[in-house]
This record gives structure tokens, sequence and C-alpha cells, in this order.
């Protein structure tokens, strides 16, 4: 095997100081994303993400498609980080070069708490513990990512790529958690903290009923998808996302003609 | 500077403000900053100036590109805190090194670097020295040379500018820490410069630390994102 620091090496600009290794954190189809000391704040970690030129492109064409990319990505991010929405900040970018370095976000992405709270009970277990004071904590977390995504949408931005991959949950200060005793409170804090939303590549300004009811058919998919034994708890999302933005009703109407032209989709094969 | 231990020698204002007394403050306030992701042949020091009394003689040196005065003088009432500052001088040094500067030298780049657009007579105005304007200045000067320098003759060059700087600029010699320039922003023309009036995060925050952090990322954001 070869060491994947061959097979891709890392863009110039973490090549500049011999003092630290950049840990590569995920390697996409479009993208790399590194986990790097902060040029200019001290102890502080931030996250490169690094689009490498595609040799299979024309190289003018595709440098201007990925500055244009960066650009776009940084833009959306400064947008929703000046009107509330929890997103990290951009530290510095140079889009000729394909890179941006954000604030680094510590926690694990909801993905991981979600399938760390459920457990790893067998998959037909389809019900979530029906242990009601259990479920607290995962259901709130779920009314939590409602209000970010309504937050997001409210700014006029659809994200493209909702997923429970693209959420982080940024821990609470220690006098945060909620307390309890035993395996309740441990599971508790597997999904305690700020929903904060990262990825921002396939983002779009649009204050249309129909992309933000694509936004949430695609969540509602990928979260059936990666969460199968929480699936009928989905609806939290929605009921808080209704209470935390205005327009909501006409999206989630939306939503309903989304899921039927899905429906017919899958129908037809 | 020879007697100061290595490990004091990091840019965390924590550690900077527990540094024991110097013998004698002069020799002590220019600081080697370290950032990340430049290369080690690239040297650069910094320190503030408190209650300047000479800022258009400096000026004066500036303009008339007096190559004993290549610094970057920064009114330090326009920055938020110590990483603000440290963002435009990292700018500033990666652009260098890609070849990419819009102005003279490394210096120059420095303070166009504080702005949020590519007007760079703008830049300066605002962010750089002004006659009978600029009180408090921040200074940072970058060194290069093709080799890394050893020790002893980094401790030396940084005497050198520490000479020159105290006998040119006649004001109070302070440590560029977050507490030091805490206490000469105005926040008046921060909010203005980086268009942070009514910005709704800063109206939720209500907690003072949290809305100076999220100043700082704005501003820091409002640089990277510059021309945009
Ligand atoms: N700011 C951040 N802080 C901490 N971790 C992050 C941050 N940004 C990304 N990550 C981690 O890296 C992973 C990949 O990042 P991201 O989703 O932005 O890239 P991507 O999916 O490759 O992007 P794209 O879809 O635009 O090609 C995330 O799932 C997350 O685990
Ligand atoms: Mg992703």
């Amino acid at each position: 095997m070869t060491e994947p620091a061959t097979e891709f090496p890392p863009p110039k600009i973490l090549t500049l100081s011999p003092a630290h290794k950049p840990i590569l954190i995920t390697q996409g189809a479009e993208g790399r994303l590194y986990k790097t000391p902060s040029p200019f704040q001290p102890n502080k970690f931030c996250a490169l993400k690094y689009r490498p030129p595609k040799p299979y492109r024309h190289p003018i064409l595709d440098a201007r498609l990925t500055k244009a990319r960066i650009s776009s990505e940084a833009k959306v991010l400064d947008r929703c980080y000046r009107e509330g929405v929890p997103v990290p900040a951009v530290l510095a970018k140079d889009a000729a070069a394909g890179w941006m370095m954000i604030e680094w976000i510590e926690g694990e992405p909801v993905r991981v708490g979600i399938n760390t709270w459920l457990g790893e009970r067998p998959e037909d277990d389809a019900v979530v513990d029906s242990n009601q004071e259990d479920e607290t904590a995962l259901i709130d977390l779920m009314k939590r990512i409602g209000v970010a995504v309504g937050a997001l949408h409210r700014t006029g931005v659809v994200h493209g790529d909702l997923t429970t991959s693209n959420m982080m949950l940024r821990p609470w200060a220690e006098d945060g958690l909620p307390n309890g005793n035993g395996s309740n409170s441990e599971k508790a804090k597997a999904v305690a903290g700020d929903v904060v939303v990262i990825d921002f590549g396939l983002a779009m300004q649009s204050q249309s009923d129909e992309d933000r009811a694509v936004d949430l058919y695609v969540l509602e998919r990928a979260f059936a998808s990666t969460h199968p034994r929480a699936e009928r708890l989905f609806h939290h999302i929605l009921d808080s996302y209704r209470e935390a933005f205005k327009k909501a009703p006409s999206v989630l109407n939306k939503l309903e003609d989304v899921r039927m032209r899905g429906r017919k989709r899958s129908m037809l094969g | 500077m020879s007697k100061r231990p290595a490990a004091t020698e990091t840019c965390d204002p924590a550690t900077t403000s527990k540094r024991p007394k110097p013998p004698s403050s002069v020799t002590m306030a220019l600081e080697r900053i370290q950032l990340e992701h430049i290369p080690p042949n690239y040297r650069v020091y910094g320190a503030l100036f408190r209650d300047v009394s000479n800022a258009s003689f400096l000026q004066t040196q500036l303009l008339s590109r007096n190559p004993e005065f290549e610094y970057a003088f920064i009114d330090a009432s326009t920055i938020v805190s110590r990483a603000h500052l440290l963002a435009a001088v990292w700018n500033a040094v990666y652009t260098s090194i890609e070849g990419n500067l819009r102005t003279p030298n490394v210096h120059s780049e420095v303070v166009a670097s504080l702005n949020t657009n590519n007007n760079i007579a703008d830049g300066y105005r605002r962010w750089g020295i002004t006659p009978d304007k600029t009180k408090d200045l921040a200074v940072i000067k970058i060194l290069t040379s093709s080799e890394t320098l050893p020790d002893a003759e980094q401790e030396k060059e940084a005497e050198k500018v520490w000479t020159h700087l105290t006998a040119q600029i006649q004001g109070r010699p302070a440590e560029l820490t977050n507490q030091e320039l805490a206490q000469v922003t105005d926040w008046q023309k921060v909010r203005k410069y980086y268009k942070l009036n009514g910005v709704p995060v800063l109206d939720q925050t209500k907690d003072e630390v949290e809305k100076r952090k999220k100043m700082e990322s704005l501003a820091i954001m409002g640089m990277a994102l510059r021309g945009l």
C-alpha cells in the first residue's frame, strides 16, 4: 500500500512550514478537508477545504470553476454567520489556489451523535426505546436541527446537501450538560451540543418554497437511510422548523408535492 | 532579548501577560510572533506604542520611502484583537510568498490586508498611521533571509529593530496583547470599517465577551472575503 500522502500530495499552503503535518479528514469527489493549526490563532485548529485541480477538465475552465466554488461557499458562510445561523467562520482563503480555511468546530457530526444514542441494537428493533424519559434528549436534538434549518432558510440560503453528516454537534460547556445518572445521562451526552451547519459546497441563495422543500426532502431521505431506527422521530425536525420559521407552512405544503414526485420517480424505477 | 527562554516566544496572549517584568522594558517589548504555515526563514516582529506624539514624522518617513522605515505602521484604534491584526500579517506574508503583492511591499500589504475592499489608498487612510490622529501605534516588522537564521543572529536582528523603533517613535512601548489592544480600540470606527452596525448576530449576542469574539470573526471574515 502506498501512503495516502503520496497519493494525494497536500496543497502548497500546507507545505510552507515543516512544523506541522496536516491531518486529512475526508477525501471526497470534489475536495479534501484537512485539520491543521490556525495560521494566526495560537492553540487553535482550522479546517482547510481544498479543491485540487481536475486533470480531466480544461485547465482554464477548471481554474475558473474552482475559484467560483470556493468564493461562493465563503460568501454563503459569511452571510449565514452575520445572520446568526450557526456556521464556522471563514479565516482565510485563496480561491485561485483552491482553498479556504474555516474555524474548526469541535465535536462530532450529528450523524455520529445520533448513532451513538441509538446504540448497537439490531436493525429490526425499529422502534426507538419506548421509555419517554429516555427519548427526551434525542427529540431535543431533532428540535435544534429544525431551528438551525429554519434559521438557514430565513436568511435566504438553501444548503443543497442537508444530511446529519453536514451538521456538527459542538459540545456545550460542562455545566450546560443535562444532569442525570447512569447510562441515561451518558446517552444524553452523545446528542448534547449546539448544531452547527457545515459544507456549503452546494448551497445557493434562494427564497423559493420549492428549493426549501427540496432541502427538507433531501434531509428527510438522508435521515431515513442513515438512522432508520429514528425515522419515526423525524417529524420533530419539521415541527420545530415550523415554529422557527415564519414561512414554513408554505414550504411544508410544497414538501408534500416533492415527496409525491419522489415516490412516483422511485416507482418508475 | 537574549535572556528570554524560547518557551515564552509564543503568541499566546495569556502567556505573554504572565511574562515576568523585564529589568528594562525597552529591551523586551519587541516580540517575535509565531505564525503557522509560513516558512521558517520568515520572521515577524511586533510591538505596540501607546500615546505616540510623532505620528506625522513617522508617516513622512513612509511616504518618502525611507528604506530605514520598512515597517507596517497600523493605527491600533482600528484593531479588534491580536488575532485580527495577525490575520492581516499572515495574509501579507502569504501573499508575498505567492508573489501576489498588490502593494509595493509586504509591510504596506499588511495595512491593505486589513481592508474589506481592494481600494489600497482607502486602506492606508483608514488602518495606516495618520498625522495628528494616530495615538496608539501597532508596529510589524517582517524579515526574511535565504536560510533560517540561527538564534543568536535572530536576537541580534531583533535588538537592532528594537533600537531603531525606540529611537524613532515617541511613545510608550507596550506589548501586543488583547488586554492592551482592548484599551485602544475605537469601536465606532471598527463598526463602520467592518460594516458591523445592524448585523443580526451581534444584536442577538448579549454577552460582551462573546460579542467581541464575533466582531473579531466578522472583521477577519470581511478581510478574507475582500472584494467579493
Ligand atoms: N469546520 C469544521 N470543523 C470540524 N470538522 C469539519 C469542519 N468542516 C468539515 N468537517 C469535517 O469534514 C467532513 C467533510 O467536510 P465537508 O462536508 O465540508 O466536505 P465535503 O463533503 O468533501 O464537501 P463538498 O460536498 O463541498 O465536496 C465533515 O463531514 C466533517 O466531519
Ligand atoms: Mg460533506
